[in-house]
């Protein structure tokens, strides 16, 4: 390691200002930090600092997508071969998978940093670690089969127009990766909807409803038991089916205290909430499927480990989160059960939402600070009575 | 009994060099007092370098307040005035005589003096500077008075010295300076103590005075966390406070007549052979106090604590509202992917690294500051570490935009920058709040002014 950071010491001053290559100073960074943890040491304040930076944050959300992530890639293979009747064995399975996930992934990472390079290289700012999450999320919240350069546009739109015009990583108001996908859904639906994208080179005599397509037109009978649900080997968005898998991520995100209990606990509460109301009316099939089945259909469980609690894009104070939380667990709900257009309602109900947050953050905000002019006013108020 | 206020967001952080409770003297030539140490006072010098001073002769005084008098701790003579960028003093070194004389600024019992007498002394002698204010934290106006004064008995921050151990032998002292201060505020004055460690300070039962009780974890002993629980300011309104230490320096004046400058310092950190207790006078040179006692390698020399101290050089001087003196290692080094190591010996309040195996563990913790300055992305984690009704985040970015008004709504008044000290050790963006508090703090005085 020591000849690497001698080599890195010579080529240093020809990326610094003034030097050859002193325009790719950011890229330079952006490797070298990555390779090492830098040498600058406290300057003002706090003498020392938390071993946590944003590199570790978010690499530890990409090890929470890693069950996910294998399931998914163990999950395309599997569906496809059983839409021929076929069951080649495990290696053979997870040989499809990886030659229809991996390409989605190079191409999700390649066109996002890519970007973010050239926009960090463009403010002079160091290249911020944000998209390493949103890039590795993209490719899960896709159906298996879908075109790459669909995929590499719809990532360029997210991350510029998404991100980069709002001032990069922390300063987004919808969260990238389901801007992306918002993007495919809306510009190219036949890509995206139906029962024919969800498996992978599926056989055509083969059903690929998803479970979320049969509860929308009131199959309920053909809807898997809850326990296939969880574990999740059913079509869908690549990374989204194994709610067990999800889990995984989901105990470490919150053992790590990444990800926010409030939000994930109020999204819980929030659909349960309006489950249960709605098993209360139960008007036609969908209303009368049992509202814990919302737990396990679809997005839900993806949704809300990893995107719902998006600290940049969700609501940023303690309130607002269970606020925020609470309101999208219902909206949820609303959106499945009553929109007769999709069938899913998670991206949707976390985009709005997400529209929403800071507006819930300014009324919290407001609270306290009224609470704050009160008490002011109540110690004042003995003199002005004098 | 009080009621116990607890609370329970916060942060322990378990350094290794935890003084061991013995005290040592040392006989130290060289004090300074650095008018550096005081914010928002303007030194215009009272001595030259050569005058004889002493225990107790003004060095400079304020030019905006003539009543704001700074004394030399000791008595001997001006070794050196040492000046910075534009001739700012930043030191006026003395060097001492062997034998302490003091200025007499005559005996008395505060209970018999009027406030304005009080005030006159305290200001003579130059103690009044240990009476600071919030909102700003600067040097109380004697002029004005104050709706309560606020002593935390103890001091949570990592090594801080133990007041108990500390107080035994100054109960006298104490229960006179509580007399005098009771003579300066209509309010109450209020001793917070922490739970479980039984009275730090006895003390004869007086109306004025009023005993609470705190438990959990740092910034616990913060005196504006204190101020905050018990009696928040509101705008316009200033309490006061003052160290434990120097409650027991005001009430040796009234004792003796004398600015006696002596306090018992914390010699702490990784870096230290032997931690233990000093008593020495205020303003001592560190290089005296510490002899060989370092370990060998780069470190970094602090006067007060790892969170909130302030940074100085090995013959630099310890700070005039410093009880503590810590050394630990510097951290200008690469680390070969770092952030990707399973971390087992990183600290880290987060569990990100597997250093939450061993929760009991004492850290040798470097000054690297383990990452690249970011935008601000988590949220809800300074909220962990602040135990306030205050918005942290919001207000940080009310200042960075200097909105005056949103700044006192949030709350501005009630905080100082070491509130924040934790806020900035656990940030992932790895972002100054100290100092961005401290621009705050700075730029509300002028508007207020």
């Amino acid at each position: 390691m020591k000849s690497l950071r001698k080599y890195l010491d010579t080529v240093k001053p020809q990326f610094m200002k003034g030097g050859r290559f002193g325009k790719l100073h950011s890229t330079f960074d952006a490797f070298e930090t990555f390779l090492f943890v830098p040498d600058k040491v406290t300057f003002k304040g706090s003498h020392i600092r938390d071993s946590i930076d944003l590199k570790r944050t978010m690499s530890t959300v990409i090890v929470a997508l890693l069950p996910a992530l294998l399931f998914g890639i163990y999950n395309v293979g599997y569906q496809h071969f059983i839409s021929y009747g076929q069951n080649p064995g495990f290696w053979h399975i997870v040989g499809y998978g990886l030659g229809k996930v991996l390409p989605l992934i190079v191409v999700s990472y390649g066109v996002g940093l890519g970007i973010e390079f050239i926009f960090a290289q463009y403010r002079g700012h160091e290249v911020n670690e944000g998209y390493l999450v949103t890039g590795m999320l993209i490719p899960l919240i896709l159906p298996p089969d879908i075109p790459l350069w669909i995929v590499a546009l719809s990532v360029a739109f997210a991350v510029i127009f998404g991100k980069e015009v709002f001032g990069g990583t922390g300063m987004n108001v919808l969260n990238p990766a389901l801007l992306a996908r918002g993007f495919l859904f809306f510009a190219y639906p036949a890509v995206m909807t139906g029962d024919k994208v969800w498996i992978a080179g599926k056989a055509d005599a083969f059903s690929g409803e998803t479970v979320l397509g049969h509860a929308m037109i009131g199959n309920t009978d053909q809807i898997n038991d809850p326990m296939g649900m969880f574990i999740g080997l059913e079509p869908g968005s690549i990374g989204e089916t194994s709610v067990v898998a999800i889990l995984i991520g989901a105990v470490i995100l919150l053992f790590t205290g990444i990800a926010s209990w409030r939000i994930m606990l109020a999204t819980i509460l929030g659909t349960t909430a309006l489950g249960l109301l709605v098993n209360a009316i139960g008007a036609n099939e969908y209303m009368k499927l049992p509202f814990y089945y919302h737990y396990l259909m679809g997005g839900f469980a993806f949704g809300l480990v990893f995107m719902a609690t998006d600290p940049v894009t969700s609501a940023q104070t303690n309130r607002g989160k269970w606020i925020y939380g609470f309101l999208l667990g219902a909206l949820i709900i609303i959106i499945r059960v009553f929109n007769p257009a999709y069938p899913e309602g998670v991206m949707l109900a976390i985009l709005l939402m997400n529209v929403f947050a800071p507006l819930i953050d300014h009324y919290v905000v407001q609270a306290n600070i009224h609470r704050r002019l009160r008490r002011a006013m109540a110690a004042q108020a003995p003199f002005l009575n004098r | 009994m009080p009621q116990t206020i607890r609370i329970r967001k916060g942060l322990n952080i378990n350094l290794s060099g935890e003084a061991s409770k013995t005290i040592s003297e040392r006989a130290i030539d060289y004090y300074a007092l650095k008018p550096t140490d005081f914010r928002g006072i303007n030194p215009k010098l009272d001595v030259q370098e050569g005058d004889k001073v002493r225990a107790g002769s003004i060095l400079f005084h304020d030019k905006n307040s003539e009543r704001l008098l700074f004394t030399s701790p000791v008595s001997g003579s001006v070794a050196q005035i040492i000046r910075g960028e534009k001739r700012v003093i930043q030191e006026i070194c003395i060097q001492r005589d062997a034998r302490m004389e003091f200025e007499d600024f005559g005996k008395a019992d505060p209970a018999a003096l009027t406030r304005d007498e009080i005030v006159d002394r305290l200001t003579r002698s130059g103690i009044w500077p240990v009476i600071r204010q919030r909102p700003y934290s600067v040097i109380a106006n004697p002029s004005h008075t104050p709706k309560s004064i606020f002593i935390s008995c103890f001091d949570s921050a990592p090594l801080a010295p133990d007041p108990v151990f500390i107080l035994k032998e100054l109960q006298t002292e104490c229960n006179v300076g509580l007399s005098a201060l009771a003579k300066l505020t209509g309010g109450r004055i209020n001793l917070c103590m922490k739970q479980g460690s039984g009275q730090a300070l006895e003390f004869a039962p007086d109306p004025k005075v009023a005993v609470h009780y705190f438990s959990g974890p740092h910034p616990s002993g913060n005196v504006g966390v204190q101020i905050h629980h018990l009696d928040p300011i509101n705008k316009g309104e200033t309490v006061w406070y003052i160290h434990i230490q120097d409650l027991a320096l005001i009430g040796r004046l009234f004792l003796t007549g004398h600015y006696d400058a002596t306090r018992i310092i914390a010699l702490t950190g990784s870096e230290i052979i032997h931690p233990q207790y000093f008593r020495v006078h205020r303003g001592a040179r560190i290089s005296e106090i510490l002899e060989d006692n370092v370990k060998p390698g780069n470190v970094r020399y602090i006067s007060g604590n790892v969170l909130t101290g302030t940074r100085t050089a090995r013959n630099g001087y310890l700070g005039f509202y410093d009880h503590q003196i810590t050394v630990i290692p510097e951290g200008n080094h690469f680390e070969f992917l770092g952030w990707a190591k399973p971390g087992f010996g990183k600290f880290s309040f987060s569990r990100t690294f597997f250093s939450w195996f061993r929760p009991f563990r004492q850290y040798r913790l470097d000054t690297n500051l383990h990452g690249g300055t970011r935008a601000y992305v988590m949220t809800g984690q300074y909220e962990k570490v602040f135990p306030m009704n205050i918005y942290p985040l919001q207000l940080i970015k009310a200042i960075l935009i200097k909105d005056i008004d949103l700044m006192e709504n949030l709350g501005i008044y009630e905080v100082d920058e070491e509130d924040f000290a934790l806020c900035e050790f656990i940030d992932t963006s790895k972002t100054e709040i100290q100092s961005i508090i401290r621009e705050g703090l700075d730029l509300m005085r002028q508007e207020m002014n």
